[in-house]
């Protein structure tokens, strides 16, 4: 019955220092402060207090529709806040900012697509920029590294429409990579991979927090591929939040709360199990005034 | 057969029809490079939708005495504003045109119906009129080309990343709206200028087939374009020059000749498909070894 959300105490405690232990990479590249977002009168998810350090690993967790591509979307400036503030790279958000590289939802490009891997790594960095010009050979330069850093040399010249699922989603995060962002939002980025190519795409981005300090947003439905590597993690529920380290959150005390059922939290193998959570969780709001299956919308597409 | 081509006075001819082996260069150059974003946007039904209220507009204008090209543009821009703004989205896109295209073409037929000067003038709005190309219509379909080339030029990049990857171009701040509007634009004066030329019914194989056939073979985003532009002047200029030794009307030609560049582009691609297109090189700096093991599995 309680509409409030629970927020725990660790919510707004200091981020973990960026690994590399330098000390003049502390203004948080993402901050929240009492940010809410909802459709209607459907609140997403509400009181978000958040900072991201630099080079900070955090996962974003929950079922279908709780709000997760809408942080994205949210921070992308796609969508705005219903309450609070929000600052990226210490500037509210708004489109185009170069500060922040987003990875999609892995979807198939078109085969007859003219371009090959290089092309779409070269899209990140010239991609919006307006009338004919000729590409630097610094942006060549960037482009080719990129391609090394996410091991796609070997097909950087291959039709983009012609790769795997995996090889699509590497060049995905080079492209993303090749303008050195400040945040690295990426969206379900291991969703339809296979486990090599899972942990493979988890490394990348891995690396390049680490040695370039970017931030990381990581949606995932899934917390296990990266469990070793995420910081902290935003547990998102029917309008209900939990930040905190992976230990923090994912206990069964903490996930009952959020899904307001009984729900058992198992770690197995240094794998963690999740028994009893409701794919369509209860809303906020205690009346279900939406009719069935408005949960199962997607808050893209609304 | 013999009756079919005859090519004494060839040279004669040829100095007659100047003007129409330019604007059929033109056409071709603005085609191949407007067809590329065609495909890559799924827009072949739009251009067959422009093409008949760009014909609706022609016919409009033959009926009401003034210039025919420009009754043609204005059609073919109230069909491209119309596609761009109502049909963002594939799918709704082609409702509208599915709604438009027979609208136009009733119109148009009625307009045809009720004007009573040549017939040549009918029937060349809807399967072309290329020899008739005189210099003040020359200058209406440079000024055209002109417009639409520079537009490309400008919008090419964004265009291309929107087309190619809406979400990250979106979340790179790119308007998608304001691309998909002005392409439309743009598609609908290059739309304009090849139902004066090849004729509404038949606009399809120079904006449609030349980019589809280059983008069978190649995947490079500066190939794709240069082949599309060279399959479709080859097809436009290539038309003209067969069709002055023959009884027979342009259009055939130059839809033949674009069709059997297609056919050959994808009897190449399929070729190169069976012997493994895009296959793996060595990769020149791996993450890891075992990246590179699982990289090599296609899924």
């Amino acid at each position: 019955m309680s509409s409030q959300p629970v927020t725990m105490t660790t919510a707004t405690a200091a981020p973990p220092a960026p690994s590399d232990g330098r000390e003049d990479r502390t203004a948080p590249v993402l901050s929240a402060r009492g940010a809410a977002v909802g459709f209607g009168d459907r609140v997403l998810w509400r009181d978000l207090d958040l900072d991201l350090a630099p080079g900070e690993f955090l996962a974003v967790l929950g079922p279908n529709g709780a709000g997760k591509s809408t942080l994205l979307r949210t921070i992308l400036g796609h969508q705005p806040l219903a309450a609070g503030q929000l600052l990226v790279a210490g500037r509210p958000p708004g489109r185009g900012n170069r500060a922040i590289g987003y990875v999609p939802q892995q979807k198939s490009m078109d085969t007859a697509t003219p371009l090959r891997a290089r092309d779409l790594v070269a899209m990140g960095i010239d991609g919006t920029r307006w009338g004919p010009r000729r590409r630097s050979a610094e942006d060549r330069r960037r482009i080719t590294a990129a391609l090394a850093e996410v091991g796609a040399s070997g097909y950087a010249d291959a039709p983009i429409g012609l790769l795997s699922g995996g090889e699509q989603q590497r060049v995905r995060i080079a492209q993303a990579l090749a303008a050195d962002p400040k945040l690295l939002l990426a969206d379900e980025p291991l969703l339809s991979l296979d486990l090599g190519h899972q942990r493979a795409v988890s490394e990348i981005i891995d690396r390049r927090r680490r040695e370039h300090h970017a931030a990381v947003v990581f949606v995932t439905h899934e917390i296990n591929p990266v469990l070793g590597l995420v910081d902290r993690i935003l547990y998102l529920v029917g309008g209900r939040h939990r930040l905190g380290t992976p230990a923090e959150v994912m206990t069964s005390a903490n996930l009952s709360e959020l899904y307001q059922t009984p729900v058992d939290v198992l770690e197995v193998r240094g794998r963690i199990v999740v028994v009893g959570a409701p794919d369509h969780p209860a809303g906020p709001s205690q009346h279900h005034d939406h009719g069935p299956g408005a949960d199962d919308r997607s808050p893209r597409t609304a | 057969m013999g009756s079919l081509f005859d090519f004494s006075d060839y040279g004669a001819l040829l100095g007659l029809v100047t003007n129409s082996l330019i604007a059929a260069a033109l056409l071709g150059v603005v085609g191949g490079l407007v067809g590329v974003f065609v495909q890559m946007r799924d827009m072949q039904f739009a251009v067959h939708g422009i093409s008949e209220l760009s014909f609706a507009g022609a016919a409009g204008a033959l009926l009401a005495g003034v210039n025919v090209a420009l009754g043609s543009i204005v059609g073919s821009l109230i069909a491209g504003a119309l596609i761009g703004v109502l049909g963002v989205r594939a799918r709704d896109r082609n409702s509208v045109i599915g709604v438009l295209m027979p609208f136009g073409l009733g119109l148009g037929v009625l307009f045809l119906s009720l004007y009573s000067g040549r017939a040549a003038n009918k029937f060349g709005l809807l399967t072309g009129q290329i020899v008739a190309v005189d210099t003040v219509q020359l200058s209406w379909l440079v000024g055209v080309a002109v417009v639409v080339l520079a537009g490309l030029a400008v919008i090419w990049r964004p265009l291309m990343f929107v087309s190619a990857d809406p979400e990250v171009a979106a979340a790179r701040g790119l308007p998608a709206g304001v691309l998909s509007v002005t392409f439309a634009l743009l598609l609908a004066l290059a739309g304009a200028l090849a139902v004066q030329i090849i004729g509404a019914l038949l606009v399809l194989s120079l904006l449609v087939t030349p980019a589809a056939a280059a983008m069978r073979v190649t995947a490079s985003p500066v190939l794709a374009p240069v082949l599309s532009v060279t399959f479709a002047v080859v097809s436009a200029v290539g038309g003209i020059l067969l069709a002055l030794g023959s009884s027979v009307p342009i259009s055939p030609f130059v839809t033949t000749i674009s069709f059997a560049i297609y056919l050959v582009c994808r009897l190449l691609s399929w070729r190169r498909m069976r012997r493994g297109w895009g296959r793996r090189g060595p990769a020149g700096a791996p993450a890891r070894e075992e990246d590179l093991a699982s990289a090599g599995a296609p899924a």
